[in-house]
C-alpha cells in the first residue's frame, strides 16, 4: 500500500516541475504581445490582432486537425458564418439589434451546431472524403452569403459589429483579442491534456485499440466539432469587426488554407507549434510587402516541404526530450508482486462462457463450432497452427466479428456480438497480435488511455480543468506508473512511444489493458519476438495477474509457455476444436502432436 | 426547357465524368486521390485559349501543345507529390501533397494568367441552340475517351499492364512490369484525361483559373458515387450529376443547385461510404 499512498505527493511536484518548461514559451509569447503596443504601431496592431483571431480559429481546429487527424480544411465556413452571424444580430437588420458581447455567443452556439454538421461525415469518411466534404462546405457557405441579400447584403456586404469602449481603439481591440486567444489557448491545452484529448489521438493512430479501451468515437468527435465551431464562430465575429464591413470576398479560401497550414506547419498533437505556424504565416506576407500577391503560393510550398522533409512540423523540432539517446540493451524487468498494490483482487465469480461459435468469410469456415470457457483466475490456452482460428476467436469475444451461430456470456448474461467499444465496460480487456500503440504519444500516456473509460469527468468539467477532471488525472496518472513499474517500464514513462523495442510495446500493451483492473484479459501472441529471458518473465507476470482473479485467454505459438502456465489448453484446427484438456492431457494426445507439435 | 437542361446537363456531366477517370487514371496505380485532378481540367482551358487566342497557333495544335502541357503537369504530380508520399500510404499524406500542388498550380495562374474568365475560342463552329458545340463536344469528348481507354485496357500490352497493377500491385511487380515507369504513363495519361475534359469544356466553362476547384470538387462526386476507381461508375456519377445539378439549377436557382448537390453528396457517403458500385471495406483486425 505504500506505493500508492506515496505516489501522488511525488506526482504532484513532479507535475509542476515538468509542466514549467512546457508553460514558458507560450509565457513568452504572451509577454511579448503585452509589449507589443508600446514598441510598435498602430499597423503592428492590425497584424497582432489578426494572428490572435486567427489563433482563437486555430485553437479549436487544431484539436480536430492535429489531435484527432481529420482534414478539415474548409474552415473559413465557420468563420463566415460567425461573421454574418455577429453582424447581423448586432446591425438588426433581421431580428432587434442586440449588443455584441451577447451576440457573440449566440454565433457560438450557430458555429458550435454547424461544426457537427460539417463535421458528422467524418464519423463514417477519413481523409480525401472527408477533405472534400469541408472543401464542399465551403464553397456554399460563400454562395449562399452572396445569394441571400436580405440578409448579409449580397455583393455590398454588411457593417461589423462595433465593440464599446475601452475596445474600440486599435490597441484596445488588440487586447481584448489577446485576451480571447489566451482563454482559447488554455481551454484547448486543458482538453489536449485530459483523457480526451489522449482519446483523440488513441482514435486517429490506434483506432482499434481505441475502441478494445472502450473510447466512443462519436461521442469524442461531436465534443471537439462544437468546440471547435464555436471557437471558430466567435473568431469570425472578432474577425467582422477588424474588418469593420464584410462581404463574402472577405472571406477566400486562402484563409482556409492559412488556418490549416498553419497546424500542419506547427506539428500534429502539439498546441505551441500551431501556434507559432499561426503567427508566422500571418506575419510572413507582411515583413515581405512584393510577396504579398504570392502568399497562398509560398503556404502550398511550406506545406509541400513540411509533409515531404519535417512531417513532424515545428513540434518535432523542439522537441528536445525525445532526442536523447535511450540506453542500448534494455532489458524489461517486470515486478509482479508489485501488482497487488496496482490493481485490486478480482472478487471474479463470472466464468466467460462461448458455446457453437460459427464464423465464415467467403467460403472459409474460420471457426466452425466452438466451445470455449474461460474462467476467474485461471490461465486457458488456445494453441493451433496459423489458420486455425485462434485471433478470429479473439476478434469474436471482443466484438470485432459478430459470429454467424452461437451464443457468448459473461456469467449469466448475454454479451452481445459486435460492439467492441462496449467490451471494455463489461471487464474485458485485450492486446493484439502486432502492438497496437500511439507512437507520437509518451509511453505513459499509451498506458493511461486504457483507463479512459474510468474517467469521471465531463468534456465541459476538462475544458475548464475543474477539480473533477484534475482528480482523475492524478488518479489515471498514478495507476499508470504503477503499472508500468509491474510491466518493468517505469524508466521509459516519458519517452515517445515510437522509439521503443518491439518487445516493449508489447509490455506497453499489456500495462494498457490492465487499466482497466479486467475481469478478462485476452492476449494475442504475447511472447512473439521476446528473448528466452523475456518470456520467463512475462509467464511469470501472466501468473501474478491470474492469480489477482483475472481469467486469462492466452493465444500463443511458444508451446513451452502454454505449458508451463495454463490451467486448461483448447487446440484448434480449421477452425475446430481439435483437442481439449489440461496441459498434461494435451501434450500426449496423439492427434496434436502430429498435427501441431511435431515428434 | 426539358431541352436545355438535358443539353447543359449532359455536357456538365460529361466534364464531371471526366474528371473523375482522371482521378481514377491515377488512383489505379498508386492509390492516391489527387487534388490536381480538376487542376487538371482547369489546364485544359487555359492552356487551350493561351495556345489558340493569345499565340494565334491553329486548333490541332493547340489542342496538342494543351494535352502534352497537361500530360508533363501530370508527370510533375507523380514525381513531387506522389512519389516521395507512397512508401507510407497508410499515413494518407498524399492528401496534404496533392493540395500543396494544386493550390501552386491554381495560385501560378491566377498571377500569370489572371483571376477573370477569358474567351475560348470556337473550335468547329457546328450546331446553335441546344444542339451548339459547347454543348456536345464535351459529350463527344467522354465519349472518344471511353472508347480509346476501352482500347487501351483491352487491346494493347500496355494497357494489360496497367490492369495488372491496378489489381494487384505487388504480383505484377513480382512479374517483372516496370512498376514505377508505368506509374509514370498513367500520370501523363491523366493529365491527357484531364485536358480533354478542359479543352472540350472550354466553351461552357471558359479559360478560368477558378475552374480547378469547382471541378476538384464536382469532378470527385461521381468518383464518390460510383466507387474508387470504377470508371463506368465515374460516367454514369457524372452524367448523373450534371443532370441533377442543371435541373436544379433550372428549377430552383444557382445556389440551391451547389446547395443540393452538396447535400446528395453527403447522403450518398454516409448511406454508402464505398460508392453505390465500389466494393467492401477491408479487414480492421
Amino acid at each position: 500500500m505504500t506505493a500508492v499512498a506515496a505516489a501522488p505527493a511525488r506526482t504532484e511536484t513532479g507535475a509542476l516541475r515538468a509542466l514549467l518548461p512546457q508553460l514558458a514559451p507560450f509565457l513568452g509569447i504572451l509577454v511579448v504581445a503585452m509589449i507589443l503596443p508600446f514598441v510598435s504601431n498602430d499597423y503592428w496592431a492590425l497584424i497582432g490582432t489578426r494572428a490572435a483571431i486567427y489563433w482563437v480559429l486555430v485553437s479549436g481546429l487544431n484539436l480536430v486537425v492535429g489531435f484527432a487527424g481529420h482534414l478539415a480544411i474548409g474552415y473559413v465556413a465557420l468563420l463566415t458564418l460567425g461573421a454574418y452571424t455577429t453582424s447581423v444580430l448586432v446591425a438588426g437588420n433581421v431580428l432587434p439589434a442586440v449588443p455584441v458581447f451577447a451576440a457573440l455567443p449566440v454565433a457560438g452556439c450557430v458555429g458550435a451546431v454547424f461544426g457537427v454538421v460539417v463535421g458528422l461525415p467524418a464519423l463514417r469518411l477519413r481523409t480525401f472524403y472527408f477533405a472534400m466534404s469541408t472543401l464542399g462546405f465551403a464553397t456554399i457557405v460563400t454562395q449562399i452569403a452572396l445569394a441571400w441579400q436580405s440578409v448579409t447584403g449580397g455583393g455590398i456586404g454588411i457593417s461589423g459589429p462595433e465593440f464599446p469602449a475601452p475596445f474600440n481603439t486599435a490597441w484596445g481591440y488588440y487586447y481584448l483579442c489577446v485576451g480571447f486567444a489566451a482563454i482559447c489557448t488554455w481551454m484547448s491545452a486543458n482538453v489536449a491534456h485530459s483523457r480526451f484529448g489522449r482519446a483523440l489521438i488513441a482514435v486517429r493512430d490506434a483506432e482499434v485499440a481505441a475502441e478494445a479501451t472502450g473510447i466512443s468515437k462519436p461521442r469524442m468527435l461531436i465534443a471537439i466539432f462544437l468546440f471547435a465551431g464555436a471557437l471558430a464562430a466567435i473568431a469570425g465575429g472578432l474577425f467582422a469587426s477588424l474588418q469593420t464591413y464584410i462581404t463574402p470576398d472577405a472571406f477566400t479560401f486562402d484563409l482556409s488554407i492559412l488556418f490549416f497550414i498553419a497546424i500542419l506547419i506547427g506539428g500534429r498533437g502539439s498546441i505551441l507549434g500551431p501556434m507559432l505556424g499561426t503567427i508566422i504565416l500571418t506575419i510572413l506576407p507582411e515583413i515581405a510587402a512584393p510577396l504579398a500577391a504570392w502568399s497562398t503560393f509560398l503556404y502550398a510550398v511550406l506545406l509541400l516541404v513540411i509533409v515531404l522533409v519535417m512531417p513532424g512540423g515545428i513540434a518535432a523540432l523542439l522537441d528536445f526530450r525525445n532526442r536523447r539517446p535511450l540506453a542500448a540493451n534494455r532489458a524489461i524487468v517486470p515486478r509482479p508482486t508489485a501488482l497487488a498494490s496496482a490493481m485490486r483482487a478480482n472478487a471474479g465469480g463470472r466464468t466467460l462462457s462461448l458455446r457453437g461459435i460459427a464464423l465464415s468469410f467467403g467460403n472459409v469456415r474460420a471457426i466452425d463450432g466452438l466451445d470455449l470457457d474461460v474462467a476467474p483466475g485461471r490461465i486457458h490456452g488456445l494453441i493451433g497452427p496459423n489458420g486455425s482460428g485462434k485471433t478470429t476467436t479473439l476478434n469474436v469475444i471482443s466484438g470485432y466479428y459478430a459470429a454467424k451461430a452461437g451464443t457468448m456470456k459473461l456469467g449469466d448474461k448475454a454479451l452481445p456480438p459486435g460492439m467492441p467499444a462496449l467490451r471494455a465496460s463489461s471487464g474485458i480487456a485485450r492486446t493484439f497480435q502486432t502492438p497496437r500503440v500511439i507512437g507520437e504519444a509518451s509511453v505513459l500516456q499509451n498506458v493511461m488511455i486504457g483507463g479512459t473509460i474510468e474517467g469521471e469527468a465531463t468534456f465541459v468539467e476538462a475544458l475548464l480543468a475543474l477539480p473533477r477532471n484534475r482528480r482523475d488525472e492524478r488518479r489515471l496518472g498514478a495507476k499508470a506508473r504503477a503499472l508500468l513499474g509491474v510491466v518493468g517500464l517505469e524508466l521509459l514513462a516519458d519517452v515517445r512511444a515510437d522509439r521503443l523495442q518491439h518487445s516493449e510495446l508489447r509490455f506497453i500493451e499489456i500495462a494498457r489493458a490492465l487499466m482497466l483492473e479486467p475481469d478478462f484479459l485476452l492476449l494475442d501472441e504475447p511472447a512473439a519476438g521476446l528473448s528466452n529471458d523475456e518470456i520467463e518473465r512475462l509467464a511469470a507476470l501472466i501468473r501474478a495477474i491470474s492469480a489477482r482473479g483475472t481469467g486469462v485467454l492466452l493465444v500463443e505459438h511458444h508451446a513451452d509457455l502454454i505449458f508451463e502456465i495454463c490451467d486448461q489448453v483448447t487446440v484448434l484446427n480449421l477452425g475446430r476444436i481439435l483437442a481439449a484438456g489440461t496441459p498434461a492431457e494435451i501434450r500426449v494426445h496423439k492427434e496434436v502432436v502430429s498435427a501441431y507439435l511435431g515428434g | 426547357m426539358l431541352a436545355s437542361i438535358l443539353a447543359s446537363g449532359l455536357a456538365a456531366g460529361a466534364i464531371y465524368a471526366l474528371v473523375g477517370v482522371t482521378y481514377n487514371t491515377m488512383f489505379s496505380t498508386s492509390r492516391v486521390m489527387s487534388f490536381t485532378a480538376g487542376q487538371l481540367a482547369m489546364l485544359g482551358g487555359v492552356f487551350g485559349s493561351m495556345f489558340t487566342l493569345k499565340l494565334g497557333l491553329p486548333i490541332v495544335a493547340g489542342l496538342a501543345l494543351t494535352l502534352l502541357g497537361c500530360a508533363i503537369i501530370g508527370v510533375i504530380t507523380e514525381f513531387v507529390a506522389v512519389r516521395p508520399v507512397l512508401k507510407n500510404l497508410d499515413q494518407h499524406l498524399y492528401v496534404l501533397s496533392t493540395l500543396a500542388l494544386a493550390l501552386m498550380i491554381q495560385q501560378v495562374t491566377a498571377i500569370k494568367w489572371g483571376t477573370e474568365p477569358q474567351p475560348f475560342p470556337r473550335l468547329i463552329g457546328w450546331g446553335s441552340g441546344v444542339f451548339d458545340e459547347k454543348f456536345w463536344l464535351p459529350v463527344a469528348a467522354c465519349v472518344l475517351t471511353i472508347a480509346g481507354l476501352e482500347y487501351l485496357y483491352r487491346r494493347t500490352l500496355v494497357g494489360r499492364a496497367f490492369l495488372a497493377i491496378a489489381e494487384d500491385n505487388f504480383a505484377a511487380r513480382a512479374l517483372g512490369l516496370p512498376e514505377r515507369n508505368l506509374r509514370v504513363a498513367s500520370y501523363a495519361l491523366a493529365g491527357v484525361i484531364g485536358g480533354v475534359a478542359g479543352f472540350s469544356g472550354g466553351e461552357l466553362l471558359l479559360a478560368f483559373f477558378a475552374n480547378g476547384a469547382l471541378l476538384n470538387f464536382y469532378g470527385f462526386v461521381p468518383v464518390a458515387l460510383g466507387g474508387l476507381g470504377n470508371n463506368r461508375g465515374a460516367i454514369i456519377g457524372g452524367l448523373a450529376l450534371g443532370l441533377f445539378q442543371q435541373a436544379a439549377n433550372f428549377l430552383v436557382g444557382g445556389i440551391f443547385s451547389s446547395v443540393a448537390v452538396f447535400t446528395l453528396f453527403i447522403i450518398v457517403l454516409l448511406a454508402a461510404p464505398q460508392g453505390l458500385f465500389g466494393s467492401s471495406t477491408a479487414r480492421r483486425v
